[in-house]
């Protein structure tokens, strides 16, 4: 179809920021109108998922994961059962008039804090592999 | 319940002006993100130019309703310990938002939970599956936060109908999500969480008060708390022993199990992490997400127990019931004008709760049903998908207003809100996690795990005591049960059908997960 316009792009003249390909826009775009995602090279994606370090960066992450997902659901769950099925020994005091499941409750509040500090440290390392990997193959973002 | 305490004119003026004061300043926020905002990237994500602690806080506003702060304040006032163990799940779970959904989430999605679901799978039905599990828990979620807005609001203002409240709070939701998009809707998420604590620090800080700020003085204050049971005896019990209302600890493990495992997969808190950067602000979010409502959560237990030892479960059943534990703490210790301001912050609270699902579900429907599944993911026109989001927020207040009404003050809501997060564990998390790491995982897979997980949580709820007087279905929370039938779905979904996998885009979601390559940008100013 023929637009009055020719080849200009009309999504100036519509006014609105949308995420699609512009209007009356044929062929390529200019490198400087590429986006981030557009610029990546499709045969990068394997490159880099074949790539030792990242490998390492994935493993590393699951190591603290993995664990870390089983200890918390582990830890959460001793709660119910020890309220449900050992009421004797959580009704024990473990400090003035408090008792074990209260404590043991409250323990949980900072297990959670605890184990997100943890997590915290952790990926501050793998952002700095991530960096290094992505320099590597040369698509920083920024 | 319909008790009519005595209340002062001139409190329930005071908190209606406190209330309108809210309301001015979010409608003046509503107007600034209207005159600012422009495109689906500001209208959806804000623009992804929120900051690490500005999320945190709306993760955290989103996500402390109505019911976690009079409902759970009340429990523990009534009964004891067992409301106290609501407290530990929900803040527990963010663990799971945060080493399993939020980076890989904000990394290789755009705008809803779909979009990670669908990334190496046909689109079309995946999106298709994956919209109506989201817009089932926003809506019911929704009807159960209007019905109690209603219900609190003709309680804590004499003279306004439960029809008008929920029409109040039905109109200002639509207003802030129609008009002010994702920018406004966070902002009152900020504002509201930022009173909500105010409120719940000075609440703690006056308990503590009364003891002396001497810790083993207030437990041993609970210890012999003394109720009429409901034929008329008085019993005194030990308000820190557990068992006291949960007498099968199945139900425990189940409930559990829906909250550790469904806020990972609640669409409205997961549409939160593309407001922000980047992966690593929204790793920060998560993490000021949980300082706030880990706190809250350990509030509980002053304010909890606090009304169960100054007032009394008595007191509290004579002068409003159950939700209303909060509030008359409140007026006990700091008058009617605290009083006042408690009953302002649970407004703001559920006015901010179902703007947020609102969004949640206008966004899903608007850019999962109707660009991508009925478009195949173009816009026939610019501005297309913000439009069509804005008339479903639309009609999602009005729809919500007129079930809300139609259900009346009296209906039990509280099954709604643990099938939302039934729902969310049983039907998105099963298929979110093999999307993400299962490289076998196909389109046969996650539409059979979404739909088998969404079904047998509904239909084991309406079998369920909640529904029943001879349930079929023992437990009040379906997701032990629903839990393992979803992935059980999404495995034999995968293994059964013939469809190769995309292996390609596998590797692509990957390493897009993993490194955040070419994640969505925030937009420049």
């Amino acid at each position: 179809m023929l637009s009055p316009h020719g080849d200009q792009d009309l999504t100036p003249a519509v006014g609105s920021q949308t995420d699609i390909a512009p209007l009356g826009c044929r062929g390529a775009k200019p490198g400087h109108e590429r986006t981030a995602d557009e610029d990546i090279d499709p045969v990068q994606w394997d490159r880099i998922a074949k790539d030792t370090d990242f490998k390492a960066l994935v493993r590393r992450k699951m190591r603290l994961i993995v664990p870390a997902t089983i200890f918390f659901i582990v830890y959460y769950f001793l709660l119910p059962i020890g309220v449900g099925w050992f009421p004797g020994l959580m009704e024990k005091k473990v400090w003035g008039d408090v008792n074990l499941a209260y404590a043991y409750a409250l323990s949980q509040f900072f297990m959670a804090w605890i184990l997100a500090a943890i997590y915290v440290a952790a990926a501050a390392g793998w952002d700095k592999s991530e960096h290094a990997l992505l320099r590597k193959f040369g698509v920083e973002h920024k | 319940m319909s008790t009519v305490f005595p209340l002062a004119a001139a409190a329930s003026q005071t908190s209606l002006w406190m209330f309108l004061t809210f309301v001015a300043a979010t409608l003046v926020i509503t107007w600034y993100s209207a005159r600012k905002s422009s495109g689906a990237n500001a209208y959806f994500a804000a623009g992804r130019r929120i900051t690490g602690w500005q999320n945190g806080l709306a993760v955290a506003g989103d996500y402390m309703s109505a019911a976690s702060f009079l409902g759970i304040a009340g429990m523990i006032a009534m009964n004891g310990y067992d409301g106290f163990m609501y407290s530990v799940g929900f803040l527990v779970a963010y663990l799971t938002v945060l080493f399993i959904v939020a980076e890989p989430l904000r990394n290789a999605g755009k705008y809803t939970m779909a979009d990670v679901l669908a990334y190496r799978l046909k689109p079309r039905p995946v999106r298709a599956a994956a919209s109506l599990s989201t817009l089932t828990v926003s809506i019911f979620y929704m009807i159960a936060q209007m019905v109690g807005a209603g219900v609190l609001v003709r309680q804590l203002i004499p003279g306004v109908s439960y029809e008008l409240a929920v029409i109040g709070v039905g109109i200002l939701m639509v207003v802030y999500v129609v008009f002010g998009g994702m920018l406004a809707t966070t902002w009152v998420q900020i504002i509201k969480a930022v009173l909500l604590m105010g409120g719940s620090i000075l609440l703690s800080i006056l308990v503590l008060q009364r003891y002396g700020f001497d810790l083993g003085k207030f437990f041993s204050s609970l210890t012999a708390i003394t109720s009429t049971t409901a034929d008329g005896q008085s019993v005194t019990r030990n308000f820190l022993t557990p068992g006291l209302i949960f007498k099968n600890p199945w139900d425990q493990i189940s409930l559990g199990m829906a909250l550790l495992l469904g806020t990972a997969g609640l669409p409205h808190i997961l549409i939160r992490f593309y407001t922000v950067p980047d992966a690593k602000t929204a790793r920060a979010s998560v993490v000021w997400a949980m300082l706030i409502i880990g706190l809250f959560y350990i509030m509980t237990t002053f304010f909890g127990f606090g009304a169960a030892s100054l007032l009394g479960p008595d007191h509290i059943a004579a002068n409003g019931g159950t939700n209303m534990a909060a509030p008359q703490l409140a007026r006990f210790l700091g008058g009617e004008i605290f009083f006042a301001f408690i009953c302002a912050v649970a407004f703001a609270t559920i006015l901010a709760v179902v703007a947020g699902l609102t969004i949640s579900a206008s966004t899903s429907f608007a850019h999962d049903f109707f660009v991508n599944v009925l478009h195949h993911g173009k816009e026939q026109k610019p501005g297309e998908e913000v439009r069509v989001a804005r008339i479903t927020a639309f009609v999602v207040g009005a729809l919500s207003i007129v079930i809300a009404i139609v259900l009346g003050p009296s209906v039990n809501v509280a099954f709604l809100v643990g099938l939302a997060f039934a729902v969310a564990a049983s039907a998105n998390l099963p298929v979110m996690l093999f999307s993400l790491y299962w490289k076998r995982f196909n389109t046969a897979g996650a539409v059979t795990g979404l739909l088998v997980g969404l079904a047998s949580s509904i239909v084991l709820i309406l079998v369920s005591p909640d529904f029943m007087k001879n349930p079929l279905f023992p437990l009040k929370n379906p997701a032990l049960v629903s839990v393992p039938l979803g992935f059980l779905g999404a495995w034999l979904g995968t293994i059964l059908s013939r469809e190769k996998p995309d292996e390609a885009k596998f590797t692509e979601l990957m390493v897009r997960a993993n490194t955040g390559l070419g994640a969505e940008k925030a937009s420049a100013h």
